[in-house]
C-alpha cells in the first residue's frame, strides 16, 4: 500500500495542475479497482472450473461402466456387484417416486403456509413463524432421518398403514404387509424436510408481488381470497412453480433421511409400503464396497445421473424464481 | 338520477399520523371534480377514502361520513367489496394484470361479479374497450398480454377494466403522471367523454390539466381542503391567499 501511496503521489507531482493528494488518490483507487475485479473474476471462474472439472472426472471414472451398458443402464434393473451387472432404473424410480409423493404432500401445505404468512396472518404472529420455518429448513437430514425411524416409522406401521390398507386396500398403491420404512414412509419424511423450503421460498415470492397489483383486484371489487387468487397467486405463478421445484431439487438429492427411511432394497413396486432404494441412497451405501473399476463407475454413473437431474431442475427453478423478482416484462412468455 | 357524493367532517389517519382534517366536500353527479395541491398534502388518501380503499393499509383508520346515492358507505352494515364495484378507480401508475391477456384484464372484474357468459363477456369488455377509446388499437390483440401494451394504452386498459364493471363514480389518481403529452391528451379527451355517463374524481398535479378537463376544483393544503368551488373561479378569482399562493406557483 504504501508503494503505491508514493509512486501514485510522485505521478502527481510530475503534473503539476493536479493536486498531489487527489493524483494519489486516483491511481490507489483505480488499483483497488482493478485488484478488486481481478481476484473476484479469478473467484468466479474458479468456481466454473472447479464445477466443470468434477464433471469430467465422474464421467472419466462413471466410464468403464458407460461403455459397458450404455443405455441399458437406466432402463434395466438388475443390480448385481457379484455378477458385474448393474441396472440403476430401480434408483431411478425410487428417486422419482419419494420425491413425487413428497411434492404431493408438501405443496398444498407449503402453499398454504406461505398465502397465510403473507396475505392473511396478523402482522405480530409472521415474524417469528417465518423464523420458526426458516429454523426447521436448517435442520440436519440425519436428525430427520432419526425422528423417522423412532417415530414416523412405528407409527405408520401400527396405525397408518393398517387403517390404509382396509380403507383403500383396493388400491394397488396400499398394498403388502406394513414394515414401515418404504416408499411412504421416504415420501412423508421428504415432504416434511421440504416443506419449510417451499413455503420460505413462495413467502418471498408472494412478498415480491407489487401493492399495486393487490390494489388492483381490490378496487375491482375482489373480496381478500379473489384478490390473493386473482392478483397475487397468478402474478407470482411462476415464482411458486420455482419455489416447488427447488423443494422438488432438495427431494431429489437428499440422502441421509431417505436412507435410513426407505428400506433400501432395489425393487419396483407401486405399492408405496413396499420398501425401495433412491440414486442418493444407493451411492451413499455402497460406495465404500465398489472393490472394481466397474463398480465404482456404475455408482459414480448414478452420481452424474442424480447431478444432471437437480442441476436441470434446480436452474429452472432459479430462472422461475428470478422472473418473478423482475416484474411483469418477463411474465409475458 | 345520480346525485355525486356528498362527503361530511372527513378524518383519515395513517397509524398516529392525522393525515386529512374534516374535509367537507360535495362532488357534482355527471361531472369531473379536480383534488389539487401540493405533494403530500392528502390528495391520495382523499380519493381513496371514497371507495375504502384508505382502509386497506395496515394500520390506516378513517372517520367522518361520506353519501354516495344517499347512503353512506362508512355506516357499519356496509361492504366494501360493494362499495368498491360501484365506485371504480384508476391509479397514478398503469397497473393491468401482467399475467392475463387484454382481454382477461377487462374482464376481470366481471368475472369476479359473477359473470360467466361467454357472450356477455364479450360484449362488455368490447363496449368497455370503446369506452375507453382502446378498441381500434387492441382489437386485433385481444388474446395477447395487457404487459404488452404501451404505457397510454396500459392506462386505458386499466380505465377499461374500471369501466366494465359500469360503476357510477370513477376516482382516477394522476391517472397521467406516467405518460407522455399525446397519451395524456388521449385520455383528457376520454375523461370529458366518460362524464357524460359518469361522476368523475381526478387528482392531477398538474394545474393545466385541472383547468382543461375540471367542472369543480379542490386544493388540498397539509390535509386540510382550503378552497373548493368551480374551476374558473379558483383558478381565475381564488378566495384564500393560499390557494392563490399556489396556482401562481409560489409554492408547492
Ligand atoms: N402508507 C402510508 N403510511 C404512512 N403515511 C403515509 C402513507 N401514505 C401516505 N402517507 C402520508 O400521508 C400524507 C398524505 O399522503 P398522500 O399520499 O395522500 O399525499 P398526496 O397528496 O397524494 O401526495 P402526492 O402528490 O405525492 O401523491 C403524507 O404526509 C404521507 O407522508
Ligand atoms: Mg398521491
Amino acid at each position: 500500500m504504501a508503494v503505491v501511496f508514493g509512486r501514485a503521489g510522485g505521478a502527481g507531482t510530475a503534473t503539476p495542475t493536479i493536486p498531489p493528494l487527489v493524483g494519489a488518490r486516483r491511481a490507489r483507487r483505480r488499483f483497488g479497482d482493478r485488484g478488486f475485479r481481478e481476484i473476484t473474476r479469478a473467484a468466479g471462474l474458479s468456481l466454473v472450473v472447479m464445477v466443470a472439472g468434477m464433471a469430467a472426472v465422474m464421467v472419466h471414472a462413471a466410464w468403464p461402466s458407460l461403455r459397458r451398458f450404455g443405455w441399458a443402464f437406466i432402463t434395466t434393473s438388475n443390480w448385481d456387484p457379484v455378477a458385474e451387472q448393474f441396472g440403476a432404473l430401480p434408483f431411478i424410480f425410487g428417486t422419482l417416486v419419494s420425491s413425487l409423493l413428497a411434492l404431493l404432500l408438501a405443496v398444498p401445505l407449503g402453499l398454504g403456509a406461505a398465502i397465510y404468512l403473507s396475505e392473511l396472518a396478523p402482522r405480530a404472529v409472521r415474524p417469528p413463524v417465518t423464523f420458526l420455518i426458516e429454523l426447521l429448513a436448517a435442520i440436519p437430514s440425519v436428525v430427520y432421518g432419526l425422528w423417522g425411524i423412532f417415530v414416523l416409522a412405528p407409527w405408520l406401521r401400527t396405525w397408518v398403514q393398517p387403517a390404509l390398507g382396509h380403507t383403500l386396500g383396493f388400491l394397488p398403491l396400499f398394498q403388502g404387509p406394513p414394515y414401515g420404512v418404504g416408499m411412504l414412509a421416504a415420501g412423508l419424511i421428504l415432504a416434511i424436510m421440504i416443506v419449510p423450503f417451499i413455503t420460505a421460498v413462495s413467502r418471498e415470492v408472494l412478498l415480491a408481488v407489487p401493492r399495486t397489483q393487490r390494489e388492483a383486484a381490490l378496487a375491482l371489487g375482489a373480496t381478500g381470497w379473489e384478490t390473493t387468487r386473482v392478483a397475487v397467486l397468478r402474478y407470482g405463478r411462476s415464482g411458486l412453480i420455482g419455489a416447488i421445484l427447488l423443494g422438488l431439487g432438495r427431494a431429489l438429492g437428499e440422502t441421509m433421511a431417505v436412507t435410513m427411511l426407505i428400506g433400501n432394497r432395489p425393487e419396483i413396486s407401486f405399492s408405496l409400503f413396499v420398501p425401495g432404494y433412491t440414486m442418493a441412497s444407493v451411492i451413499a451405501n455402497e460406495f465404500t464396497e465398489a472393490t472394481s473399476d466397474l463398480y465404482l463407475g456404475a455408482l459414480i454413473e448414478v452420481g452424474l445421473l442424480l447431478l444432471v437431474l437437480t442441476l436441470a431442475v434446480n436452474g429452472m427453478a432459479r430462472l422461475l424464481v428470478w422472473s418473478v423478482g423482475r416484474g411483469p416484462t418477463v411474465v409475458r412468455e | 338520477m345520480a346525485d355525486g357524493i356528498t362527503v361530511t367532517k372527513l378524518n383519515a389517519w395513517f397509524g398516529p399520523s392525522h393525515v386529512l382534517h374534516d374535509i367537507d366536500l360535495a362532488v357534482a353527479p355527471r361531472a369531473v371534480t379536480a383534488i389539487i395541491g401540493p405533494s403530500g398534502c392528502g390528495k391520495s388518501t382523499f380519493i381513496r377514502c371514497l371507495n375504502r380503499m384508505h382502509e386497506v393499509v395496515p394500520g390506516a383508520r378513517v372517520v367522518g361520513t361520506v353519501l354516495q346515492e344517499g347512503q353512506d358507505i362508512y355506516s357499519p352494515g356496509v361492504d366494501p367489496v360493494e362499495v368498491r364495484r360501484r365506485i371504480g378507480m384508476v391509479f397514478q401508475k398503469p397497473n393491468p394484470f401482467p399475467t392475463m391477456t387484454v382481454f382477461d384484464n377487462v374482464a376481470a372484474g366481471l368475472r369476479l361479479g359473477g359473470v360467466r357468459d361467454r357472450g356477455v363477456l364479450n360484449e362488455r369488455v368490447e363496449r368497455a374497450l370503446h369506452a375507453a377509446a382502446l378498441w381500434e388499437e387492441v382489437k386485433d390483440r385481444l388474446g395477447k398480454p395487457g404487459a404488452g401494451l404501451s404505457g397510454g394504452q396500459q392506462q386505458r386498459l386499466c380505465i377499461a377494466r374500471a369501466l366494465a364493471v359500469e360503476p357510477e363514480v370513477l376516482l382516477m389518481d394522476e391517472p397521467c403522471s406516467a405518460l407522455d403529452p399525446i397519451a395524456t391528451a388521449r385520455i383528457e379527451e376520454l375523461i370529458l367523454e366518460l362524464k357524460r355517463d359518469l361522476t368523475i374524481v381526478i387528482v392531477t398535479h398538474n394545474m393545466q390539466q385541472a383547468a382543461r378537463v375540471a367542472d369543480a376544483t379542490g386544493f388540498f393544503l397539509l390535509g386540510e381542503l382550503v378552497e373548493f368551488g368551480p374551476t374558473s373561479q379558483l383558478f381565475t378569482k381564488p378566495v384564500d391567499k393560499r390557494t392563490e399562493d399556489y396556482i401562481t406557483g409560489r409554492f408547492g
